[in-house]
C-alpha cells in the first residue's frame, strides 16, 4: 500500500510542478583507495534542469557520476549527497536507484543469457515499487510489454532489440541506445549520462541525442558529462560546468560549452592556476608510478 | 506403526531373502534379482573403477544406514509430495511412486487405445511381462556394470515403464514422480522407456522427499531405448532434500535416425552420483545432453558422462552448466567415445560452471577416445564467477544484489535453457534456482 502511494506521489508532483524535487551535492570530497580525485564538489541540480559537466581527462568527471550512483570503489571522507534532505551518502546503488537516480554507464556492463525485456521488467518493477522484496511480483507482463513496445517505438528502435541478451554482442551504438531505453522506461528524476556520446560516430550521436531530447522535460533533470559538444546541440544546457582537479571550478550557460568546445582548457588552467598546479602534480605522481 | 519387520536390510542375505519373500514376483524375476545379489557380494569385494569414483568421497554414505520398506507409509498420498512440475503442464499421463511404492498410475484413454503402456514397473511385470523380459536390464544398464547397477538389479523396487508402439507420436508430457517419505528408506525405482520405430514421446521425471530432513537412498537406473527414427524428450530432475544419498545408472542407447534429447537436473541429495551413458548405435542416431546442476551448502554432487559413438554419421553434443555455492563441490567426468566403424561422427562435450564462493569447487575433466580417423569431437570446460561490476549495474537499476545474482545466475543457465524447450521446465528450474539463492517461495 504505502508502495503505491509513493509513486503516485511523485506523479502527481511531476505533473503539476508545484515542487521541484532537488539534487544537492555539498563540497564532496571522494578518494579511491589513497588518492583523492574529487576536491569539494558542490552542484545543485532541479528536476526539470539539463547541466553540462565537461572537463579534462581525469579531472573527477566520471568519479562523480560513479559517486552519485554509489559505487562502492568510491569512498566519500567529506560532504554530503541529497535529494529534497534525504541523505544518499549511505545508501547503496539499489536504494538510489528506486529514489529516482540514474546513470547511463560509459561502459554498459554485459550479462550473458539474460534478455532486454527481462532485466528491465525487473528494473521497473522495483523503481516504480520502492518498497518491492526479491521474488515478489513482477509488474505485469502485458502493462510492460505494451509499453516497452510503445517506448522503443518513439526511440525508433526494432522490437527484436528486446528479446536480445543485454550488450551481449552489441556495437557501442547499440549499447548507449540500450542505456537510452532503460533510461526512457525508468523514467528517473536525475539522470546522469557519462560520455554517452564518447565512441559514437556521428549518426549514433544523433540517434541518442534526438532520444535523451524526447525524453528530458519537466521531470527530469539531467546531468550531462562530455567532452564533446555534439550531444549539447540537441539538448541546450542551462548550466554548464567546468571540472579540474577534483573541483567545479567555472559555472556559466550554453556559451561556455562552445567556448570550451573551440578554444580546450587552457584558458581555463589560465583562470584556475590553483587547480591547474594540482592537476599538473596528479599526473606527475601517475606517470611516477 | 512400523516394527522392525517390515523392513529389510539391503545389505545382507537374510534381508535380501526377506524382500523376496514378501514380493511376489514372477519366476524370472527372481532369478534375475537372486544372479544379481550374488554378483552384488561379489562386486563388494572389487573396487570401484577409479575413472569415474576417484574424485568422489563415498566413505560418508554407510549402506547399512538405509533400508527397504515392506509395506506403504499411511501417509503416502500423492498430494502429499510437493512435487515442482505437475502442475506447471498438462500432462496425458502419470506414474508416481512412494517409498517406491505406486501411489498413482494414470495414462489418457485415447492413448492407451493406441496401444501406448505408461505404467508402474510392478504393474507392467504382471500385464506385460514378454515386454519387460525383453528389455529390463537387457540392453542399456546391464548389472554387472559396477557393484551398485548389481544392487539396483537385486533390489529395485517400483518404477515408471513407458512403451510407445511404432509410429506413435505423443504430442502432450508424461509426467513421472519419485518420492520419498519415511526416514532412513532406500528407494529403488528403475525407469525403463522403449519408444519402437519412428515413435516419440517427452517424459518429464521429477524426484523428491517428501519430509524436508528424512534422510534417504536412492539407488535407482534408468533405460531409455530408442528405436529407429523415434523421438524421446527425457528430462529427469533431481530434488531430494540435502539428507539423501542418489546413486544412479542411467543409460540411454538410440537407433538409426533416432533422437534422444536428455536433460539432467540436479538441485538436491546430500551425495549424488549419476553414472550417465549415451550410446549411439545406429547411422544417422543423435543425442543432445544437457545438464543443468546448482550445489549448495555441502552438497557433492558428481556425474560421470560417456558420449558413445558406435555408429557412422551419428552426432552427440552434451552441455553442462552448473552453478556452486557455500562449500558445494561438483565433479564432471565427460568421455567422448568413438568407436573405428563410427567414421562421419560429430561429438561435442561443453561444461560451464559458475562458482559464487570461495569454499566451493568444481572440478570439470573432459575427455576423448577416438578410434575413427574421419571426425569431429571438441571439447572444453569452462570454469568462472559472478562479475562485481555486473551485480552494481542490476543495482543501479533499482534491482537488489539477491535478484541480481538471480537474474545472473538464470542468465547462465540459459543457454541450456533455450535448448530445452519445455516451459514446465524452465519454469521449474527458474523457481528452484529462486530457491536455491535464499528467496522465494
Amino acid at each position: 500500500m504505502t508502495a503505491v502511494a509513493f509513486s503516485m506521489f511523485f506523479q502527481f508532483e511531476g505533473k503539476t510542478g508545484t515542487m521541484n524535487s532537488v539534487l544537492k551535492i555539498e563540497n564532496l570530497h571522494v578518494r579511491v583507495g589513497e588518492t583523492p580525485i574529487l576536491n569539494g564538489v558542490t552542484l545543485n541540480i532541479r528536476q526539470g534542469e539539463i547541466h553540462a559537466l565537461m572537463g579534462p581527462n581525469g579531472s573527477g568527471k566520471s568519479t562523480l557520476a560513479y559517486t552519485l550512483i554509489g559505487h562502492p570503489k568510491y569512498e566519500i571522507t567529506e560532504g554530503t549527497i541529497e535529494i529534497d534532505g534525504v541523505g544518499l551518502n549511505e545508501m547503496d546503488p539499489c536504494e538510489r536507484a528506486r529514489l529516482g537516480l540514474f546513470l547511463a554507464f560509459q561502459y554498459p556492463v554485459t550479462i550473458p543469457g539474460v534478455k532486454v525485456a527481462d532485466f528491465l521488467r525487473h528494473a521497473v518493477s522495483n523503481v516504480r515499487n520502492p518498497e518491492r522484496k526479491e521474488g515478489e511480483n513482477l509488474i505485469s507482463m502485458r502493462e510492460f510489454r505494451t509499453e516497452l513496445r510503445q517506448i522503443m517505438g518513439q526511440l525508433n528502435m526494432d522490437e527484436e532489440f528486446a528479446r536480445r541478451y543485454l550488450n551481449e554482442g552489441f556495437s557501442g551504438g547499440e549499447k548507449k541506445r540500450m542505456e537510452i531505453l532503460q533510461m526512457a522506461m525508468l523514467k528517473p528524476r536525475f539522470a546522469i549520462l557519462d560520455e554517452t556520446d564518447s565512441g559514437l560516430d556521428s549518426d549514433a550521436v544523433r540517434v541518442v541525442s534526438e532520444g535523451l531530447s524526447k525524453l528530458a522535460g519537466p521531470e527530469m533533470a539531467v546531468l550531462i558529462i562530455t567532452h564533446h559538444e555534439r550531444l549539447l546541440e540537441y539538448n541546450i544546457p542551462q548550466h554548464t560546468h567546468v571540472m579540474l582537479a577534483g573541483k567545479i571550478v567555472e559555472t556559466g550557460d550554453a556559451s561556455l560549452a562552445h567556448e570550451l568546445h573551440a578554444n580546450g582548457y587552457a584558458e581555463v588552467r589560465k583562470r584556475h592556476p590553483e587547480e591547474a598546479a594540482r592537476e599538473q602534480q596528479t599526473e606527475n605522481a601517475a606517470s611516477a608510478s | 506403526m512400523q516394527t522392525a519387520a517390515t523392513r529389510f536390510s539391503l545389505t545382507t542375505a537374510e534381508g535380501f531373502e526377506d524382500f523376496l519373500a514378501l514380493r511376489d514376483d514372477p519366476d524370472w524375476i527372481v532369478q534375475q534379482r537372486r544372479e544379481a545379489f550374488a554378483l552384488y557380494q561379489e562386486l563388494c569385494r572389487q573396487e570401484l573403477d577409479p575413472e569415474e569414483y576417484r574424485r568422489l568421497d563415498l566413505r560418508v554414505f554407510r549402506p547399512t544406514d538405509f533400508a527397504l520398506q515392506g509395506s506403504p507409509v499411511q501417509t503416502h498420498a500423492a498430494e502429499g509430495f510437493t512435487t515442482l512440475m505437475a502442475e506447471r503442464a498438462d500432462f496425458a499421463g502419470h506414474v508416481a511412486h512412494g517409498d517406491g511404492f505406486l501411489v498413482r498410475s494414470e495414462l489418457a484413454a485415447d492413448l492407451s487405445a493406441k496401444g501406448v503402456i505408461f505404467c508402474s514397473l510392478n504393474e507392467a511385470a504382471e500385464q506385460h511381462p514378454d515386454l519387460l523380459r525383453e528389455y529390463l536390464m537387457t540392453q542399456a544398464v546391464k548389472p554387472d556394470a559396477d557393484r551398485f547397477t548389481a544392487w539396483h538389479a537385486a533390489f529395485w523396487t517400483g518404477g515408471t515403464f513407458l512403451y510407445v508402439p511404432r509410429g506413435v507420436r505423443i504430442q502432450q508430457p508424461l509426467h513421472s514422480l519419485i518420492g520419498l517419505a519415511s526416514a532412513g528408506t532406500a528407494e529403488c525405482s528403475h525407469t525403463l522407456v522403449v519408444l519402437e520405430e519412428g515413435a516419440e514421446a517427452t517424459l518429464l521425471e521429477e524426484t523428491g522427499s517428501m519430509h524436508p530432513e528424512h534422510a534417504g537412498l536412492h539407488l535407482g537406473a534408468v533405460e531409455l531405448l530408442v528405436g529407429r527414427e523415434a523421438k524421446l524428450r527425457y528430462v529427469q530432475l533431481q530434488d531430494w532434500n540435502d539428507r539423501v544419498f542418489h546413486l544412479a545408472h542411467q543409460c540411454g542407447r538410440v537407433q538409426r535416425d533416432g533422437s534422444l534429447q536428455w536433460t539432467v537436473g540436479a538441485l538436491g541429495s546430500k551425495v549424488s552420483h549419476v553414472h550417465q551413458d549415451v550410446m549411439l548405435d545406429g547411422r544417422g542416431a543423435e543425442a543432445q545432453v544437457n545438464g543443468v546442476a546448482f550445489a549448495s551448502d555441502r552438497q557433492k554432487l558428481s556425474f560421470y558422462t560417456r558420449q558413445a559413438h558406435k555408429a557412422p554419421d551419428t552426432r552427440s553434443d552434451l552441455l553442462y552448466k552448473e552453478v556452486v555455492r557455500d562449500r558445494a563441490r561438483m565433479i564432471w567426468r565427460g568421455m567422448i567415445e568413438v568407436d573405428q566403424v563410427a567414421q562421419q561422427t560429430d561429438g561435442y562435450q561443453r561444461n560451464d560452471s559458475l562458482i559464487l564462493s570461495r569454499e566451493a569447487r568444481v572440478d570439470a575433466i573432459p575427455g576423448l577416445e577416438i578410434k575413427a580417423d574421419d571426425v569431429r569431437c571438441t571439447h572444453g570446460a569452462t570454469a568462472g564467477q559472478v562479475d562485481e561490476e555486473q551485480i552494481l549495474y542490476c543495482m543501479c537499476r533499482g534491482i537488489s544484489r539477491k535478484e541480481a545474482m538471480h537474474l545472473i545466475v538464470e542468465g547462465f543457465f540459459a543457454q541450456v535453457f533455450d535448448r530445452i524447450q519445455v516451459e514446465a521446465v524452465r519454469e521449474t528450474l527458474s523457481h528452484s534456482v529462486q530457491q536455491k539463492l535464499g528467496f522465494g517461495n
